[in-house]
């Protein structure tokens, strides 16, 4: 280790303050921090801290992040190959051929969204002159979970463009932003390219032959057609869809590790979820057309509900930020996200645009809530000053 | 009378390198000093010159917004050097001691009959007066005002703090007269807050309340929140502990005497010295833990979390009772931002397994990370007992929001309740910085 640290300290040498690329030290400390926790000491305050710091934070959503990618990448295949091979179910494409096919579709997705992301983060980090911050590292990877695998690459790039610099720097950075970034991006892809967005042909791979449907349960659902689709198969997400939000159950590891490790809001998650099937139930006791008629606990493992309510609504710069805020915020999520899915067939993801919509409100909520304590504090005041008056 | 406090949120440090709960009488420390810095807020007046001699409770400097507020010399000898800084502030007034022992006598006073006019000028005259500490804003209080209640904490929850009920062992009587002649000052009541096994609970003249549960339970300010909060325009006073004895004894012997009994802690410090230590306020560093290495070395006075950076050759903060010594954390982690690495390192947050192994855990002053910006919620509530939200309040101070910060309850905190949130949160934002800032920044504008 003593070696590498030595070789770093070589490197940075022309970026040392006073020397020639001074400007571009947040350059060469992200890639330095990333390989060593600096050994910055407190200079003011408390003067010790605590273990946890941004990287680890975020790396912590990544790691929830990667169930679900895998998985996002075995099913991008599968899907794609059981219809070329001309096979009876998806599980039957050899597992291996399936998750290389996925990940070779994937991987330049992925690429793409990091290099264009993390190009201009760099670049805003060395303008701005602060340190590069890590935030980029999840939005950058949910970006291209959240896509059509089939989307023309120049599209995310613009997409990814529009997030950081609209959606992220223009509010002033990591932890401005009034929007989700990815889902940001999404959304912008969604108006900009629909014919890329949506519709029955894009959901699966195309390949060469441009033959192969992939239409999803909401889409048919939305054409008044019946489903073929089981709730097992939407739950594991053996599921037409966007990359990688099929599978209910890895996003729900991913749900898991992030509420065990405080990082995601359970909070936010649960009621997310109590929303959705509240809508849900709702609309099942009037039941007037097939999307009504739609089964409650069906509408929380089709679509992206599952993933937009756990990786995307817990974001914690734009979602709710006291605890009360958190469980209003997540339950309007769920409870919106259902309710476009269904008044609105045009826009099948309805959880995307919930969210984005509940963002908006965030601080609206937690207004209402803050405003609360702050109530309670004028009536105390009121009431001593009553005292005071007849004592 | 005895009332329970209960406080939930918060988190207790287990830290290595406890005081053993054995007193040192120093020998007479050669050298102290009075730093006015020590006194927030305060801009010091001086009476005494360079070269002159005092005597122990001579007034050295007064306060130039409040002149009747007077700082004494804590012993006889010699002003040998008054340090200036920046804009001549001055920074240490520096005594050098000699034998003689000469001390100002102001009588004893029989606090039965004593009335608060009395009291009050006494204290003032003594030098007694800067102990006692005004919430809002945490500075020395006003000596024109009479508070609403004042607090008193008898129960330490900061990491490896001395235990007051340790260093008052020996000090029953004059506590006790302590509490008495304060109780005198305020219009309403005093009260002392007590650890569940107290020996101080049968006091009089005090409504005593048991506190349990995590740092920061000790906190007074957090006792207050839960006892009696501060609404706008209200004063109440704090003062510590062992500063209730000194004041006791003022009345009992009549001559100004701050001791100190301070809890030498830390991993830095070797096993065998990790004791309590009288001496008097004002000490220097160097006679309780001689010449250290501080560049290896972080010499704190006060606790890990709100305490303040010391050098070898300085003094200890005037109201400080511990001094710590734990190693810098000068050096570089690899790759230390892997999830469930590093668990030696205490830690509040789910991506740590530090809480799993307990036991107590060896610290250095490493940062452990980079300050960014603030994007996680909801880990600063968990170590805030009040209810306040702290991440709001932080960032009205931040934005020099006057009315924000009222209505978030400002006059409610002093810095040291936010030290957990220095500790705990994932951007390595200043917390006690920001809201210190805030609090000078109401005693500017609405005083």
């Amino acid at each position: 280790m003593k070696w590498v640290r030595n070789k770093l300290d070589q490197a940075r040498k022309p970026f040392e303050p006073g020397q020639k690329l001074e400007k571009f030290a947040p350059a060469i400390n992200a890639f330095d921090t990333f390989l060593f926790t600096p050994n910055h000491t407190t200079k003011k305050g408390a003067h010790v801290r605590d273990v946890v710091d941004l990287k680890r934070t975020m790396i912590t959503v990544v790691l929830a992040l990667i169930p679900a990618l895998l998985f996002g990448m075995w099913n991008t295949g599968a899907q794609y190959l059981y219809q070329e091979m001309g096979l009876a179910n998806v599980t039957d494409v050899p597992f291996m051929d399936a998750f290389i096919e996925g990940a070779i579709l994937v991987t330049p997705l992925i690429l793409v969204s990091y290099i264009v992301g993390l190009t201009i983060e760099f670049i805003f980090a060395i303008y701005r002159g602060h340190e590069v911050n890590e935030g980029y590292l999840v939005t950058g990877l949910l970006i291209p979970m959240i896509f059509p695998v089939d989307i023309p690459l120049w599209m995310l790039a613009i997409s990814v463009a529009f997030a950081v610099l609209i959606g992220k720097e223009a509010f002033g950075g990591t932890g401005m932003n009034i929007l989700n970034p990815a889902l940001t991006a999404r959304a912008f892809a969604f108006f900009a390219y629909p014919l890329y967005m949506s519709g029955n042909a894009i959901w699966v791979h195309q390949g060469a032959t441009d033959s192969i449907s992939g239409e999803t349960i909401l889409g048919t659902l939305a054409q008044g057609k019946s489903v073929a689709y089981n709730f097992f198969d939407a739950a594991a997400g053996f599921i037409p869809g966007s990359v990688s939000e099929t599978s209910t159950i890895a996003v729900l590891i991913g749900a898991a590790i992030l509420i065990l490790t405080k990082v995601g809001s359970w909070r936010i998650i649960v009621s997310g979820f109590a929303g959705a099937a509240v809508m849900g139930l709702i609309f099942n006791a009037f039941g007037l057309n097939a999307l009504m008629e739609f089964d409650w606990y069906m509408h929380l493992v089709v679509g992206g509900l599952a993933f937009g309510l756990v990786f995307m609504a817990t974001d914690p710069v734009s979602a709710a930020q006291t605890m009360k805020g958190k469980w209003i915020y997540g339950f309007l999520c769920g409870f919106f996200g259902v309710m476009i899915r269904v008044f609105n067939p045009a826009y099948p993801e309805g959880i995307m645009l919930a969210i984005l919509l509940m963002n908006v409100f965030a601080p609206t909520i937690d207004h209402y809530v803050i405003q609360g304590n702050v109530n309670k504090r004028k009536k105390r005041l009121a009431k001593a000053k009553a005292n005071l008056q007849t004592a | 009378m005895s009332k329970d406090i209960r406080v939930r949120k918060g988190l207790d440090l287990k830290l290595k390198g406890e005081a053993d709960k054995k007193i040192v009488n120093v020998s007479q420390s050669s050298i102290y000093a009075i730093k006015p810095a020590d006194f927030h807020a305060v801009v010091p007046k001086l009476i005494l010159k360079e070269g002159a001699a005092v005597k122990a409770g001579e007034p050295i400097f007064y306060s130039k917004y409040d002149e009747k507020v007077k700082f004494c010399s804590p012993v006889s000898g010699t002003i040998t050097e008054i340090l200036r800084g920046a804009k001549r502030r001055i920074l240490e007034v520096k005594i050098t001691a000699n034998a003689s022992n000469e001390v100002v006598n102001h009588g004893k006073l029989d606090l039965s009959n004593a009335s608060g006019e009395q009291v009050k000028s006494i204290l003032l005259e003594s030098g007694c007066w800067p102990f006692i500490i005004q919430r809002p804003y945490s500075i020395v209080a006003n000596s024109e005002d009479t508070p609403k209640a004042i607090f008193i904490s008898a129960y330490a929850t900061a990491p490896l703090a001395g235990d007051p009920e340790f260093i008052l062992a020996d000090k029953k009587e004059a506590f006790q007269a302590g509490i008495t002649a304060l109780s005198k000052l305020t219009s309403g009541k005093v009260h002392l807050s007590v650890g569940k096994k107290s020996g101080l609970k049968d006091v009089s003249d005090a409504d005593v309340h048991t506190v349990k549960g995590p740092h920061p339970a000790g906190n007074v300010g957090v006792q207050i929140h839960k006892i009696d909060p501060i609404n706008m325009g209200e004063r109440v006073w704090t003062v510590g502990a062992e500063d209730v004895a000194t004041i006791g004894n003022l009345f009992l012997t009549g001559e100004y005497k701050p001791e100190r009994t301070v809890a030498l802690v830390g991993t830095a410090v070797k096993d065998e010295d990790r004791k309590y230590y009288k001496t008097i306020a004002g000490a220097n560093v160097k006679t309780l833990v001689g010449t250290v290495d501080t560049d290896n070395t972080r010499i704190i006075s006060g606790d890990v979390l709100t305490g303040d950076k010391l050098s070898n050759d300085q003094f200890i903060n005037f109201y400080h009772n511990t001094l710590t010594l734990i190693p810098e954390g000068n050096q570089y982690a690899f790759l230390g931002w892997l999830p469930f690495t590093r668990n030696d390192v205490p830690s509040n947050a789910g991506t740590s397994f530090s809480k799993l192994f307990g036991g107590k855990k060896e610290v250095n002053t490493n940062l452990n990370g980079e300050d960014r910006a603030l994007v996680v919620t909801g880990e600063m509530e968990e170590v805030m007992p009040m209810d306040i939200y702290p991440l709001q309040l932080i960032k009205a101070c931040m934005a020099g929001d006057i009315e924000k910060m009222e209505n978030l309850g400002i006059y409610e905190v002093a810095p040291e309740d936010f030290a957990l949130i220095d500790f705990t949160n994932t951007s390595k934002l200043e917390a006690q910085e920001v809201i210190r800032l805030g609090l000078d920044l109401m005693i500017t504008e609405v005083g």
